[in-house]
């Protein structure tokens, strides 16, 4: 368990990085399929900040800013938007996952960016979600 | 003894297979030419490997996250399950 708090240099320097960890998680989410990254990638550096957060602040801290609700939901939600881009795409008269079909100027383009940001929710939640399974864990 | 027998076949098979990064294989012949000059037009992604683990192997991609996700639930169900037994 992580109760305790860290000393105030850890508290600073991670209030002061976190926002930049997240900022750079979703660049490379958002970035994923014009530059090297991803949602795998961006995912696990958003989930590594939350974590970075329970660390200095104390899993409480954590569980107030991000419900375990919230984790929950957000795993799934991610699953969803991925399979959900694919059976729209059915809907609207192509195969699984052929983003082709999707409305847009560069449908294909607009399809990945969206299964990137699916993955990235999922491996996000994913990750916070298993590190306070096991912290709470007695 | 199963297991040997198996595993032999599958040396014997592995024999056959092409040296890694052989270009006379049939995946560099046809298949990565493929993606590399048809890629950018079709996807209108310039990042390849994107470009085939999100479109051309898009059904792959949904097949992790949903490892992911199975993983992330399996944890949440053992460890969460345990807790609220030992509660009642």
């Amino acid at each position: 368990m992580i109760d305790r708090q860290q000393s105030l240099i850890v508290k600073t320097v991670c209030r002061r990085l976190i926002p930049f960890i997240q900022l750079f998680g979703l660049y490379v989410v958002i970035h994923g399929h014009t530059s090297p990254g991803g949602g795998f990638q961006g995912g696990v550096i958003l989930g590594a900040s939350f974590i970075l957060l329970a660390i200095a602040y104390g899993i409480e801290e954590m569980r107030r800013r991000f419900s375990l609700t919230a984790l929950t939901v957000f795993t799934s939600t991610g699953v969803f938007l991925f399979a959900g881009i694919g059976v729209l795409c059915v809907l609207l008269g192509g195969n699984f996952l052929d983003y082709s079909m999707l409305p847009g100027a560069e449908p294909r383009s607009l399809g990945m960016l969206g299964i990137e940001v699916g993955v990235g929710i999922t491996v996000m939640a994913a990750m916070v979600s298993i590190f306070y399974e096991l912290i709470t864990f007695e | 003894m199963v297991t040997g027998v198996t595993g032999l076949l599958l040396i014997f098979g592995s024999l056959d297979m092409p040296e890694l990064g052989d270009t006379g294989s049939p995946p560099s012949l046809h298949v990565s030419p493929r993606y590399i000059e048809d890629g950018l037009k079709e996807t209108s992604v310039p990042n390849m490997v994107t470009a085939v683990l999100a479109d051309y192997r898009g059904f792959d991609t949904l097949g992790e996250v949903a490892v992911i996700f199975t993983a992330a639930v399996a944890t949440l169900l053992i460890l969460r399950g345990r807790r609220g037994r030992s509660e009642s």
